[in-house]
């Protein structure tokens, strides 16, 4: 049990070591691949064991919780690491055409896998402070890769980056420190009960909501959200996919985590709080892309908008709404990825990212112009695409919870996401290139193009799946919510000997 | 800079420095110490090495980059962590190694990653800023 919770973990961290010792030769990326696609498996298998026990749990150095760290997989996690991986393999796919040596022999590929170790870690681990480090680890790497280029508006957005996230990073230890004080313990399966039985409810809020503000600096939650425009669209496009796909939804994924297993005594104030900022989140990122004109912005503040979705699930506090919750993580990890990766190949084409200043996509490269088409679609919750069932259940439990303004608020904000979509569509595939360009996608050598359009190809399909075989994935993110709503399940899975 | 006492002197802070480093990491079993301390120290050796004679004459010095050694220290840590598998225990278990009357933990190789791990990123941050000005 504990190697098959470790092994996620312990894969990529490999290949970062590796790859970087090989980083001169072509080693170094056929490495960074062979260990993304090792993840997958050992993220596979992970998957495997915890849909059949519910819970995957091991203990680290063989220290019981909640005295040592513990690694525990529930569904929920079992899915964010699955699709880590998958996302990892096909940035890693992709990085091979776009990263030059320059990147590569100052570590992009070891980097690269110590950013998916801390993803892959926050999602795994069962203790508060271990989280915190996961939380340093990816902060430390994604500085790293933001910044690697070394031009001007890579530092700019680096130094942005990092000085919010350090803010987030600051209040988050904080408030462990004093949770700790409060309780004595990190491990959050001990916390979930202690908090509890904890008889001054008070600071218990307080603390809570300091976890709310750090975790929400993390998902990019409304009003916090600045970092993410500020920075996203500056560094190499492959750096850029993984972050939109994975680093925000770290943030989400430990505020559900934290509000439905360790701070759900209060759910009237702090879930309240978290629907309207939900709402807020949605609107106000939807509108910035609508202002924004520049292929990358406009997807950055899509990320903000799609976050809001999300927390709207896990404010809504019901089985549906975790449910949709889930699967919009998934589903949007996926797409945002993909359609990163699509303005990466846009962008070596038209040479450029400026809507104003690229055009003609759609008559010289019509096979990148429907491969764009499937994540917009997606994105924007066209049927029979994944966003289409994503959108769906969150909208309907907002509903039947009676929060009509939020559902209401979801459906105007997919509407004006199909607004932006359509105005990439129209600037950058539909009208003429204003130099009169057409650069075919022909004119990339063969090894490059295939790199770079297989991943592409390979999530648009996973995307087309999930929309046209809805079942099997609801049936799993509500087994995940059911989990969820459910704390007292993990506490015995952790602890099975009882409270300590 | 430019000091014949420092440069001098420099040469014998290193093996001091090292030989003290060697002696934390080793201490760290069971008192204060550890690789984390010694790695620090040994590479303040080095540093004191590159303001006497420069940051090319540390590197030679040093022979390997010492972004390799970070690595690499980061890689043996690893390992130490794996190395429970053998013994069919958890992740990250310490196990004792006993041959006759030598008894060596798996811990201690954790600590010697350590070790090497912030030696190298020490040096490889000081050189960096060295030879930025």
């Amino acid at each position: 049990m504990s190697w098959i919770v470790s092994l996620p973990l312990i894969i990529p961290f490999a290949t970062a070591v590796l790859s970087f010792l090989w980083r001169r030769s072509h080693l170094g990326g056929l490495v960074s691949v062979t260990g993304a696609a090792a993840q997958l498996v050992a993220a596979g298998v992970l998957m495997a064991s915890t849909w059949q026990n519910g819970y995957t749990v091991g203990q680290m150095g063989g220290w019981d919780a909640p005295f040592g760290i513990t690694l525990v997989a529930d569904l929920l996690s079992a899915v964010m690491v699955v699709i880590t991986a998958i996302t990892g393999l096909a940035v890693a796919v992709y990085a091979l055409s776009e990263i030059d040596a320059r990147r590569e022999e100052l570590g992009y590929h070891a980097l690269f896998h110590v950013l998916l170790t801390g993803v892959t870690g926050a999602f795994l681990t069962g203790d508060l402070f271990n989280l915190y480090v996961w939380f340093e680890v990816m902060l430390i790497a994604s500085f790293g890769l933001l910044v690697l280029g070394g031009t001007k508006a890579e530092i700019d957005g680096g130094v942005k980056y990092v000085a919010l996230n350090l803010v987030s990073t600051m209040l988050f230890l904080m408030a462990t420190g004093l949770l700790y004080g409060l309780t004595g313990s990190l491990n959050m399966a001990d916390l979930a009960q202690s908090v509890r039985a904890s008889d001054n409810q008070g600071l218990v809020t307080v603390i809570a909501m300091m976890f709310m503000v750090a975790f929400g600096v993390k998902a990019a939650l409304f009003p916090l959200f600045f970092w993410l425009p500020a920075s996203y669209h500056t560094p190499a496009f492959s750096v850029s996919a993984v972050f939109a796909g994975l680093l925000t939804k770290v943030g989400v994924y430990a505020l559900i985590r934290a509000f439905t297993l360790i701070f759900v005594s209060d759910v009237a104030l702090t879930h309240q709080i978290l629907l309207w900022a939900a709402v807020l989140t949605m609107i106000t990122g939807v509108l910035g892309a609508a202002s924004q004109n520049d292929f990358r912005k406009i997807l950055s503040f899509h990320i903000v908008s799609q976050i809001g979705y999300m927390v709207l699930g896990l404010a809504l506090f019901t089985p549906l709404a975790l449910t949709g919750a889930v699967f919009y993580l998934v589903h949007h990890i996926i797409v945002k990825a993909n359609l990163f990766l699509v303005s990466g190949v846009a962008h070596k084409l038209a040479k450029g990212t400026d809507l104003s200043r690229i055009g003609g996509l759609y008559k010289t490269a019509p096979l990148l112009a429907f491969l764009f088409l499937i994540p917009a679609f997606s994105l924007a919750g066209f049927p029979p695409l994944s966003g289409f069932w994503a959108k769906y259940v969150v909208v309907k439990a907002s509903f039947e919870a009676g929060a009509f303004v939020a559902g209401a608020a979801a459906l105007v904000v997919g509407a004006l996401t199909i607004f932006s979509m359509t105005k990439i569509w129209a600037e950058a595939f539909w009208k003429d290139h204003p130099d009169g360009q057409e650069p075919r996608l022909r004119d990339i050598a063969l090894r490059e193009r295939l790199l770079a359009l297989a991943p592409i190809a390979g999530l648009a399909a996973l995307t087309v799946v999930i929309g046209l075989f809805p079942a099997p994935f609801l049936d799993l993110a509500s087994r995940a919510s059911a989990q969820l709503l459910d704390p007292q399940a993990y506490i015995d899975a952790v602890m099975p000997g009882g409270p300590s | 800079m430019n000091s014949l006492l420092l440069s001098v002197a420099s040469r014998f802070f290193v093996t001091l420095l090292l030989m003290f480093s060697v002696f934390m990491l080793l201490r760290g079993h069971n008192l204060p110490g550890g690789g984390f301390i010694g790695g620090l120290i040994g590479a303040a050796g080095f540093i004191v090495y590159a303001i006497a004679n420069g940051s090319q004459a540390a590197r030679r010095t040093l022979r390997i980059d010492p972004r390799v050694i970070a690595s690499s220290g980061v890689g043996i840590a690893l390992l130490a962590g794996l190395s429970a598998a053998l013994f069919g225990k958890a992740f990250f278990t310490g196990t004792w190694l006993i041959a006759g009357s030598i008894k060596l933990s798996t811990v201690i190789i954790f600590d010697i990653g350590v070790y090497f791990a912030v030696f190298g990123a020490i040096l490889t941050l000081v050189f960096a800023l060295e030879e930025a000005v």
